[in-house]
């Protein structure tokens, strides 16, 4: 058995080694497929803070994903039709800034999940899973018909946003960007963990009442996990669609937040890299196996059914031989 | 006489035509370990959570060090020094036996907030947790998985958790719960000496153990106190005998 923080060492210098190699190789595709599972390791990662500690099942995660997009859309589409928008007596204008779109992505995200945190998690269990799923489709049919933006056809932006230094219309360099946003959720994934937060909220997982009873309040803490995994989530999102320059009501679609619970289950419950060892198998599945055949995704869920049913600690799980963090 | 520590008055409490607690008053002095006893179904645990703010009661109060806290959820009467053990372990099985009583510690130095920083490293509040578990004598098991206890160090765990919150009342339900006749007799021998600490009101099926402790009991049968005396007064009466003991007068 491998013990666990060799495996994430392992993980990382792939997500280092293979895009460079791609880079050498003039495989440009490659890059922008490791770009691809980097964001979407990010939202997982953010979505594993409710689920693996929290043991929030949520299925409306694609708000923060889509909301993030959107936070980028708009803010872009504004910035390249010179057009300001406007908010009532309130004028912003567009703004072709990553840094800027990421706090606009980060901010909205947050305050969404503060929202939609504070009814749903009156509820537990499948009425929980259900609540977050009724404001993934509310999400999702507001952006259908939200014609200003696209509507079902989604939004264009004919250019990548920029980052101070970088050049991002370059793939490696979008792709470091990305990792190193990566690496900073990661980090605050390791250190919630650990933190006096964590332990208050892992146990609020498992044994609630025993949270009550030396004086914390358990919903508060998930909360606070609801609001910090929504904002990560909403970043991701907003790097998504500057990874394709475009955004569109799939986004908000349930599909989404259900492939970001499996990436999750895959790579690992609750285990530091797996949303990124998940996101890396479901990237490479689709182009390996996407090529051969549009039911690829039949693989990708008997994968899912043997690792639920003979693995209960994903990947991970398999390779430490311990189930979960601790056991 | 001094205040009580924690006082209920009146308490009732109905499950459709189930009248669970009825009129039940109870004290709890400085100093005393004052034992709720009653057959199955008696309404022992209703009582409980009534206390400790998992059920509102229907009518009545619960002061805790004269503030009337009835109102009050179970956390926030946590804060205010009311430690609990359950009947059942409600300890996060997956987490060590020294995270299980940090969590102890993190609630009584009120610092769930605190997002960095490894709790483990926090010097003050290991010290606390590892000092409750060094009182109940598991100091040796803080690295185990609380999965792999055996019941009666889970109690013992319990335990560990509630002393952390270093409270001004304790509720005990059953610590003697599966411990065995050599962990029965240690647990009695920390509960004694714990009740110059914090009064302690303790519901228990082990007689034994509640003879040897008690300085009061309170004997609760279909919802309502039918008497409360000393061991001796306990034992002689007639009335508890009958409906309790089930000895014919």
């Amino acid at each position: 058995m491998i013990a666990e923080r060799w495996i994430n060492w392992i993980v990382l210098l792939g997500f280092v080694v293979l895009p460079l190699w791609a880079l050498f190789a003039d495989e440009p595709f490659t890059i922008t497929l490791a770009t691809r599972a980097v964001i979407l390791a990010l939202a997982a990662v953010g979505l594993n803070i409710a689920l693996g500690i929290g043991g929030l099942v949520s299925l409306g995660h694609a708000v923060f994903f889509g909301l993030g997009g959107y936070a980028m859309g708009i803010l872009a589409h504004h910035a390249q039709t010179y057009a300001p928008l406007e908010l009532g007596p309130l004028v912003i204008e567009g703004t072709k800034s990553m840094p800027i779109i990421w706090v606009t992505a980060l901010v909205t995200s947050a305050l969404a999940a503060l929202v939609i945190g504070l009814l749903s998690l009156r509820t537990t269990g499948v009425y929980f899973i259900m609540i977050t799923l009724a404001f993934g489709q509310m999400f999702f049919f507001f952006s259908i018909s939200w014609s200003a933006y696209g509507g079902e056809d989604g939004l264009s932006i004919y250019v990548r946003n920029d980052f101070p230094g970088l050049n991002t219309l370059q793939p490696i360099q979008f792709f470091g960007l990305c990792l190193a946003v990566l690496c900073l959720a990661l980090g605050i994934h390791s250190r919630l963990r650990t933190s006096p937060f964590g332990l208050a909220l892992n146990a609020a997982r498992q044994a609630p009442e025993r949270v009550e009873t030396v004086g914390l309040n358990p919903m508060r803490l998930k909360l606070l996990a609801f609001v910090i995994s929504g904002a990560l989530t909403g970043l991701s999102g907003a790097l998504f669609a500057d990874l394709n320059r475009f955004v569109s009501p799939t986004m908000f679609s349930w599909q989404l937040s259900g492939e970001l619970i499996v990436l999750i289950i895959i790579g690992g419950v609750g285990r530091l890299m797996g949303p990124v060892i998940g996101a890396a198998l479901f990237v490479a599945l689709e182009h390996l196996l996407g090529g051969l055949t549009e039911f690829w995704l039949v693989w990708l869920g008997v994968i899912l059914l043997l690792i639920v049913l003979f693995a209960r600690g994903g990947i991970i799980g398999i390779l430490t031989g311990k189930a979960g963090p601790n056991v | 006489m001094s205040e009580p520590v924690l006082a209920t008055r009146n308490l009732k409490k109905a499950f459709g035509a189930l009248q669970a607690t009825d009129d039940v008053s109870i004290d709890l002095r400085a100093g005393e370990i004052h034992a709720i006893i009653g057959p199955n179904g008696a309404g022992k645990s209703t009582l409980i959570a009534q206390i400790c703010g998992g059920y509102r009661p229907d009518a009545g109060t619960v002061h805790l060090a004269g503030v009337d806290v009835t109102s009050l959820s179970t956390a926030e009467r946590a804060q205010r020094g009311l430690g609990r053990t359950f009947q059942i372990s409600a300890l996060a099985m997956e987490d060590t036996v020294l995270e299980n009583a940090l969590l102890g510690a993190v609630g009584h130095a009120r610092k769930p907030w605190r997002l960095w920083g490894a709790v483990e490293r926090d010097r003050s509040l290991r010290d606390r947790a590892m000092e409750a578990l060094a009182r109940v004598g598991i100091a040796d098991l803080a690295d185990q998985i609380t999965a792999n206890l055996s019941h009666g160090q889970r109690r013992q765990l319990e335990v560990a958790v509630a002393l952390t919150l270093a409270p001004k009342a304790f509720i005990m339900d059953e610590p003697m719960a599966g411990l065995g006749a050599e962990g029965s007799k240690v647990m009695t021998t920390f509960l004694d000496g714990l009740r110059s600490e914090a009064p302690i009101l303790l519901v228990e099926h082990d007689m034994d153990a509640v003879f040897a402790l008690a300085d009061r009991i309170s004997v609760l049968v279909y919802g309502r106190v039918i008497a409360t005396g000393s061991v001796e007064e306990i034992r002689n009466s007639r009335e508890v005998r009958e409906a309790y003991l089930g000895e014919e007068a």
